[in-house]
């Protein structure tokens, strides 16, 4: 047994020496995204605009699509046409899917024009770039499933590209059966697994200073040095 | 439940620019809201925070 | 400095001045804000919910346009006859030069239109004694005595054809075995409502797929006719479109825009019309390769820099703490 001091410190880190896989585990994420990386109570002094939000505000509009969802699943595909509560949710989980899309168009515009795969962050922006695409692979499901004539013509009309590129009979875009299911757990699972990635990534690297920011360190050693000169 | 009943259940109207493209109005707002958005994030001050260095 | 300095000083944790940020309260008051949104804008707006479409509907309102899809069903000539894989191999299907990969992939979902969508519908109930009559005659045939009936009467009924539409009562008299009485037999089942009930089940307790459900539903003019009404067909911008007067999937831009151009919307065809759903695919897998791809594309990558709309971002910071200058 190794001894050990505050978790998460660095000493603590840095003396662990781990065991068991477990134990790897643990040192590698503590070194990687310490407490303090994770939940931090301050940003950089140049995280101040209003474009930094929309990341968040795309993140609370999922929430609130897979909250809707579950609702439906509890209700059934059915539902929305027999119930007027039933409507009233699938309306949320409508609009919701809509702002989902719109916070994240002008969050991917906002990051680039910040070019903020800088600093070794390209990593970050291909996850949120594969978010986007996973999210639209998500409400495509979720368009076939409706059981109405827009399933009815999403349905018809997507089977075209499916079969033109040899994948109609794996993803059969007109099997009610099989797209349910996508919508429902596959894909939500793989939008929900990129969105960590993403975040956690964020996280990890912290928010990319400005194009063209002053080193800060360069900018005191260059004080110091002319001070002692 | 549609509570204060403004029935979207009509056609929508369609603004053609140019020959090609044909955009919805409905689209063509939420296209308006997104750049409104994006300009207003760039220019609208942001509240100053407290610095600690 | 070079790209390299550059970000080697971006990549490291940052050692200037920060600010007091609270990450979690922001969500806090973001998740509020989204939630408000959201339940106003379903309580004013609600969701779209057009009802969807049956055969009952169709043979309804367009008795001639079923009467003769169902005609087709039998002749082999239906969209879906000759669509190809996965369904049968009546075609080669798409390609984008050698990669046919919808011909590679064969037929994985047969779809028999003769069998599938008129004999064994009209097989599954008891029908009058001139369509049973008409279901003996066609099953003890062969099957090249099949195709030329419903192949001669298909053709008879697609003459009357005129800028008014089809013109049953003026088909040309011949040889057309039990052809007329099979499809007049599937009309009047479309009719009752009993042939969207023999569809839906398709002889099974379970049943999800609605594959040929909505095959048949597409090779009439009946679903076109309503999708071209609500601005949905693929060349005008369909893709983002939605019906009534709801926002559509305007995160489909990018890839509804290709089918609107004149390459792929030609009247008389041609390669890339033809295999436009194939060869659009590939181009955004492209496109989509390179947007993930964005920082490590050179110029693209750049272009930030060059429209330096980051200034706006960071003018406040820029203020207080200079730029360098390069």
């Amino acid at each position: 047994m190794s001894t050990e001091t505050t978790p998460g410190s660095h000493a603590a880190v840095d003396d662990f020496q781990p065991t068991t896989w477990t134990g790897s585990i643990r040192k590698k994420w503590l070194e990687t995204l310490p407490p303090e990386k994770m939940l931090p109570e301050n940003q950089p002094a140049y995280v101040a605009s209003w474009i930094y939000v929309f990341g968040m505000l795309t993140i609370t509009a999922l929430i609130i699509v897979i909250a809707s969802g579950c609702i439906l699943t509890i209700g059934g595909i059915q539902w929305f046409h027999e119930s007027s509560i039933g409507h009233f949710v699938n309306s949320l989980h409508f609009w919701s899917v809509q702002l989902f899309f719109l916070f994240m168009i002008v969050h991917l515009w906002g990051k680039f024009w910040m070019a903020a795969w800088r600093g070794h962050r390209g990593l970050t922006w291909a996850t949120g770039a594969i978010c986007f695409m996973a999210g639209l692979g998500t409400a495509f499901t979720g368009y076939t499933i409706t059981t109405n004539f827009n399933a009815q013509w999403v349905a018809f009309e997507s089977k075209d590209v499916m079969n033109a590129v040899g994948l109609g009979s794996i993803i059969n875009v007109t099997n009610l059966g099989q797209m349910v299911v996508l919508h429902v757990v596959l894909l939500p699972l793989a939008v929900v697994a990129v969105v960590a990635m993403h975040v956690l990534l964020v996280r990890k690297h912290g928010v990319v200073p400005p194009i063209d920011a002053i080193d800060p360190e360069a900018a005191v050693a260059t004080e110091t040095a002319e001070v002692s000169s | 439940m549609n509570l204060f009943a403004i029935d979207l259940n009509e056609p929508a109207t369609y603004w053609q620019i140019w020959s090609w493209i044909q955009v919805s109005v409905p689209n063509l707002i939420m296209i308006i809201i997104m750049l409104t958005l994006f300009v207003g994030a760039l220019v609208l001050p942001f509240p100053k925070g407290r610095d600690e260095s | 400095m070079s790209r390299k300095e550059r970000n080697a000083f971006y990549a490291r944790p940052w050692a200037g001045p920060n600010r007091h940020y609270d990450i979690f309260k922001e969500g806090a008051i973001a998740l509020t804000v989204t939630a408000v949104l959201v339940v106003a804008l379903s309580a004013l707006f609600s969701s779209p919910d057009d009802p969807s479409l049956t055969y009952q509907g169709w043979a309804q309102s367009a008795p001639d346009n079923f009467y003769a899809t169902a005609v087709s069903q039998l002749a082999g000539t239906s969209g879906t006859a000759t669509y190809g894989p996965p369904y049968n191999n009546a075609s080669d299907g798409l390609s984008v030069g050698p990669i046919a990969l919808q011909k590679w992939t064969g037929v994985t979902h047969p779809v028999d239109t003769a069998n599938d969508f008129v004999i064994t519908p009209l097989t599954s109930q008891v029908e009058p004694n001139d369509v049973s009559a008409a279901l003996k005659t066609w099953n003890a045939a062969t099957a090249d005595q099949q195709a030329k009936w419903a192949g001669d009467y298909d053709t008879a009924v697609q003459a009357t054809a005129d800028d008014n539409g089809l013109h049953l009562d003026a088909v040309a008299k011949g040889d057309y075995g039990p052809v007329p009485d099979l499809a007049k037999g599937l009309l009047a089942m479309a009719n009752s409502g009993s042939y969207d009930n023999a569809m839906t089940a398709q002889q099974k307790f379970f049943q999800t797929d609605q594959t040929k459900q909505l095959l048949m539903m597409g090779d009439g003019s009946y679903m076109d006719d309503k999708a071209t009404a609500l601005n949905l067909q693929g060349n005008t911008w369909g893709m983002m479109n939605e019906a009534g007067s709801w926002p559509g999937q305007i995160w489909l831009a990018f890839w509804s825009v290709w089918y609107q151009l004149p390459a792929f919307n030609n009247a008389d065809g041609g390669t890339l019309t033809d295999n436009a759903d194939a060869i659009i695919f590939f181009i955004l897998v492209l496109l989509i390769l390179m947007f993930i791809l964005v920082p490590w594309i050179p110029g693209v990558r750049d272009l930030p820099r060059w429209v330096p709309v980051h200034r706006l971002v960071w003018k406040s910071y820029y203020k207080k703490y200079g730029r360098a200058s390069s």
